[in-house]
């Protein structure tokens, strides 16, 4: 594996995605990255000078609506998906910026 | 001597856009609605909704992009902002980084220091997050999702003004064209239009900015001078003492005057940004920007122009008036059914500005319609109504655009035009007041006024002054 994933790299990246991970799941998920990141390597060797990314796979643009209500109030509905709720809204632990 | 400091300032700018519908969904943008009644699958990034662009929304950031002067881009995508926060269902904000509708445009300023370009970086669409609001009571968060999904258009301003006085004219300057364009209400109270300070300062002469920090929370134009003001203070002491201005983003009290660090660079988020793969590019064909460039309404400075050449009222009048397009509206609605541009101007400029300051209201919260307004100019100019009874009227329809000519016949505020009836009471006035009476005869002319206050009293307000001066003098004569 050429590409080795710091205890750093894991940790942060664990931040970011909001996860907690147990000392076996950090050295396995570092073990993964570096794999995924050899791969990219490999596509790397590719040359794509004045290749454009792209972005979608199918030759399609401009979808639009138009700007008229189609949605009525259907939050009872809605509510039914949240974890707790009150007063008609979601109730999350305290968040605080 | 001590060190000179110049303050370099940018802007973000979040302004609400006046669609019906939400940006990806067919939501209501209504505002005040109950909690949660305006959101469906899309907006509250339930696994598996697709979202379907509003096409008003591209239309409106075209139509600010055109109005600032930008390049617009043809070929434009969204992408997806990465974050986790309850305000945010589906965990990303869909956003544009790589390919904004909007780059390098301008406007003008003018402050006391002359005429000014602020640079635009560029423009981009994205959608707003939901509402959060703190129980201090359970240590918990209720989210109403209802703004979730709302259209919003992000102006960023290059680094190009230097005090409070240019913040607060460029942000004049965008509202006024947005607010023409129909595009938004910018509210800066109701949170349509956000901005976001950027301010560093370096030492007179340094060609390097120095750090900045961004200010949130900013909610009046006076707010933002005061936040200025305090941050320029705050980054100078820092620097004076020999410390560092750390890059952060700070939140503004403007009850305390102070401002407190939210988040600093070091717990920077990482967004991780990538194209957005559930919407497809947009292709905006110069077709399409002819159409759009047709459309554009007529703005402040053409306005301006026209209105001194069409109406005979003066320049400080017509700076006021366009100054809302609201109120140049009514203006032009109303002068265009009385006929009367001087007394239309008279009425907005006197006793509606007199009115909106005491209720510490906008223009844009005037409720009366220009055919109540012509209804009201033409009876006082019939002398159907005095002006002081004009006066009351105005007040009940500037409250809730009651039909002045209704009102004034319910409560029988009609002047008494029957010279019969009015000769009969100024009669009855000279006999009471015998000492005014020999007053004005002695050549006290200002007597006469308190005949003609008497008279006025005796038919409870409903006659015409002028009348009743004129009978008086011919009576006494």
């Amino acid at each position: 594996m050429a590409n080795v994933i710091s205890d750093e790299t894991i940790e942060y990246v664990g931040i970011l995605a909001k996860l907690e991970l147990s000392d076996a799941e950090k050295e396995e998920a570092k073990s993964d990255m570096g794999r995924m990141l050899d791969y990219i390597d490999k596509l790397n060797e590719l040359d794509t000078t004045g290749v454009e990314p792209m972005s979608h796979v199918f030759p399609v643009q401009n979808v639009f609506r138009e700007d008229v209500v189609t949605n009525g109030d259907d939050s009872e509905n809605m509510l039914k998906n949240a974890p707790a709720e009150r007063d008609n809204m979601y109730e999350v632990p305290k968040t605080v910026e | 001597m001590a060190k000179q400091y110049e303050t370099v300032i940018g802007l973000e700018v979040h302004v609400e856009l006046a669609t019906k519908t939400k940006i990806f969904c067919g939501c209501s943008t209504a505002f005040g609605g109950e909690a949660n009644t305006h959101t469906c699958p899309v907006c509250t990034g339930m696994p598996g909704s697709l979202p379907v662009l509003n096409k008003q929304v591209v239309e409106y950031a075209i139509a600010v992009g055109l109005a600032t002067n930008c390049d617009i881009t043809q070929y434009c995508k969204f992408d997806r902002k990465n974050y986790f926060y309850p305000d945010n269902p589906q965990n990303y904000q869909i956003s544009q980084l790589y390919l904004p509708i909007c780059r390098n445009g301008g406007v003008e300023i003018e402050t006391e220091e002359g005429t000014k370009t602020i640079g635009i970086h560029e423009i981009h669409m994205e959608e707003d997050a939901g509402k959060l609001i703190h129980d201090e009571w359970n240590d918990c968060s209720l989210v109403d999702y209802n703004r979730s999904g709302v259209p919003l258009i992000e102006i960023v301003s290059e680094p190009d003004m230097r005090s409070a006085d240019e913040v607060i004219a460029y942000l004049e300057k965008l509202r006024l064209i947005i607010q023409y364009l129909g595009a938004s209400d910018c509210k800066l109270q109701e949170g349509s239009m956000r901005a976001d300070v950027n301010l560093s300062v370096r030492e007179v002469g340094a060609e390097k900015f120095g750090t900045r920090t961004e200010m949130k929370n900013l909610n009046s134009f006076k707010a933002i001078a005061r936040a200025i003001e305090g941050e320029r203070e705050r980054q100078i002491d820092l620097l004076e003492a020999g410390e560092e201005v750390l890059q952060e983003t700070r939140r503004w009290d403007d009850t305390k005057e102070c401002s407190y660090a939210m988040r600093s660079k070091e717990d920077a988020q990482d967004y991780r940004y990538f194209p957005e793969p559930d919407l497809v590019p947009i292709v905006i064909s110069d077709e399409w920007l002819d159409q759009i460039r047709e459309r554009q309404p007529e703005f402040r400075t053409e306005k301006m122009k026209r209105y001194k050449e069409e109406f005979e009222i003066p320049d400080y009048d017509i700076e006021i008036i366009t100054g809302s397009k609201h109120l140049a509206d009514i203006f032009e609605a109303t002068t265009a059914i009385c006929k009367q541009p001087k007394k239309v101007s008279n009425w907005l400029m006197v006793e509606t500005m007199r009115l909106l300051k005491e209720k510490e209201m906008e223009p844009e919260d005037i409720c009366f319609s220009p055919e109540n307004l012509a209804k009201l100019i033409m009876m006082a100019d019939k002398k159907e109504i005095n002006s002081t009874v004009a006066k009351e009227v105005f007040e009940v329809m500037f409250a809730n655009d009651t039909d002045p000519e209704k009102y004034v016949e319910e409560k029988g505020l009609k002047t008494v035009n029957d010279e019969g009836a009015l000769r009969t009471t100024v009669e009855k006035v000279i006999a009471d007041n015998p000492q005014s009476v020999e007053d004005y005869h002695n050549g006290k002319e200002k007597a006469i006024g308190f005949l003609v206050g008497q008279t006025m009293k005796a038919m409870q307000g409903k006659a015409d002054p002028g009348m009743v001066n004129k009978l008086l003098k011919e009576l006494l004569s």
